[in-house]
């Protein structure tokens, strides 16, 4: 099977310091892939390289077989998308927020999406900025639905939620990616929450991979 | 000097009276003021009389028009100097601010002589482009810092509109909005509040120099229209030029520099 990602000898320098130190690995086009290491092992920015928030200083990424650097960024980004370690709500309703993906969705996309968000679908035209967090996440997790993407990326999604919001976001990943058929890769410092999600892992400690797993 | 605005150098002798009030009350209250205060007056003497003599030649009668539109030229040099000596964490300040500053200039001189307000000789040239690039300087600058500033404290949110593939010139639109709004909000409050709060340096002048108030009115009135509309040129050119160089051409958001001081 065609890898996902698939990193070659990437290496990212930043501010005089290396972050990624020749990473060469592959991620696979299906479930759940976890990126787990210690704070400052490169794991978001690994994650990063994916969507191509960040390029690499040398080496090479490829997305099922194409070099990254050659794909238009904008239409890869759709094709990937990407939720953050803390939610970024834009300023306005909801509806708002998920028109920013994608500006001529109908009212009843938009209530889909919020519905493979777990969150109800008359919530398009409260304020972004009053949800709770999780309902905020989850909210940003609807907004990159919208753009119908082919992968996700997930940073440390559950890092500001508490156990309720998280075991939500968890169960929401586990169904996109094993019945919706939605690869995930999702970026985690706890081996916890690794056990619970991941189909395969990837272990970096100080900008390199260091274990293989699943 | 003659007229009825002329003081002489006596009465600028005593004008100096209100220097030595602001000395004496420094050292009063041991603010540790008195030496700033006396160079600052001593300098922008110094700097004045020099104008003052470089304005008498270039205005005579007999002087060439070219030689005030060199001025003009120098005017909006030192204006883009300063910028980047205020802000100097903003890339490529330099060549921005010229950019800007040259394009209200010629803007501003333009509706000011393209549609006859003024005859576009040296005794209206220099002072109206004067008031023009003087005051767009800190709009400038506010802008150059408020645009660093927006982006850097919304990195995320600008992140994850990259990120859902929008283009680098909308991601940062609603960062660049906020801060011409920041940049502009102070030239837009001077000009509601002309009049009623302070009265403008260009009509106290011509009162002082016995012009009718009225009259002096219309003339300040189109010199806030002016330095309004400068000052948004101004600071709209630097935005989206700075907003500009802080993407990549692949749409990512380059690190930020943060504000000296």
């Amino acid at each position: 099977m065609t890898a996902l990602f698939s990193f070659e000898d990437v290496v990212l320098d930043a501010d005089g310091r290396r972050i990624l130190d020749g990473i060469t690995a592959t991620i696979a086009d299906q479930g759940i892939t976890c990126l787990m290491g210690p704070s400052g092992s490169g794991k978001s920015t690994l994650l990063r390289l994916c969507n191509r928030l960040e390029v690499p200083t040398s080496g090479r990424v490829l997305f099922r077989d194409r070099d990254v650097a050659e794909l238009d960024p904008l239409v890869h980004r759709r094709t990937v998308g990407m939720v953050f370690q803390r939610p970024t709500p834009f300023p306005g309703t909801v509806r708002d927020n998920l028109r920013v993906a994608a500006p001529d969705a109908t009212e009843q996309e938009m209530r889909d999406a919020l519905g493979r968000a777990a969150l109800e679908s008359d919530m398009l035209d409260r304020v972004a900025d009053d949800l709770s967090g999780g309902e905020q996440q989850r909210m940003c997790l609807a907004r990159s639905l919208m753009a119908r993407p082919e992968v996700l990326l997930m940073d440390e999604p559950t890092s500001a939620l508490d156990p309720r919001a998280t075991e939500v976001l968890e169960g929401l990943a586990e169904t996109l990616a094993h019945e919706r058929g939605v690869p995930i890769v999702w970026v985690s410092h706890d081996p916890e929450q690794v056990a619970r999600l991941a189909d395969s892992c990837l272990v970096l400690d100080q900008g390199r991979v260091v274990e293989v797993r699943g | 000097m003659s007229g009825q605005g002329a003081i002489g150098w006596g009465g600028l002798l005593a004008s100096l009276t209100l220097v030595a009030v602001a000395v004496g009350l420094s050292a009063w209250r041991r603010l540790g003021l008195e030496r700033t205060m006396l160079w600052a007056c001593a300098r922008a003497l110094g700097q004045l009389l020099l104008v003052g003599y470089a304005l008498a030649a270039l205005l005579d009668e007999d002087a060439p028009v070219a030689a005030a539109w060199a001025w003009v030229v120098g005017m909006v040099l030192f204006a883009a100097i300063t910028v980047r000596r205020r802000a100097p964490e903003v890339p490529d300040a330099l060549r921005l601010a010229l950019l800007a500053t040259g394009a209200s200039a010629v803007l501003s001189l333009g509706v000011v002589f393209g549609a006859g307000i003024y005859e576009p000789t040296p005794r209206a040239i220099i002072p109206i482009a004067g008031m023009m690039v003087g005051n767009s300087i800190s709009g400038t600058v506010t802008a150059c810092r408020r645009v660093i500033g927006e982006l850097a404290d919304h990195r995320d949110e600008v992140e994850a509109r990259l990120a859902l593939g929008q283009p680098s010139s909308e991601a940062g639109r609603p960062y660049l909005r906020a801060a011409l709004r920041v940049a502009l909000t102070g030239q837009i409050e001077s000009t509601k509040a002309v009049g009623l709060v302070f009265l403008p340096g260009a009509m106290t002048g011509l009162i002082l120099a016995g012009a009718d108030p009225v009259e002096a009115v219309l003339v300040q009135a189109a010199v806030m229209f002016l330095i309004l509309g400068c000052v948004a040129t101004n600071a709209t050119v630097v935005g989206l030029g700075l907003s500009r160089r802080l993407f990549t051409p692949d749409h990512r958001l380059r690190p930020l520099p943060r504000a000296a001081g």
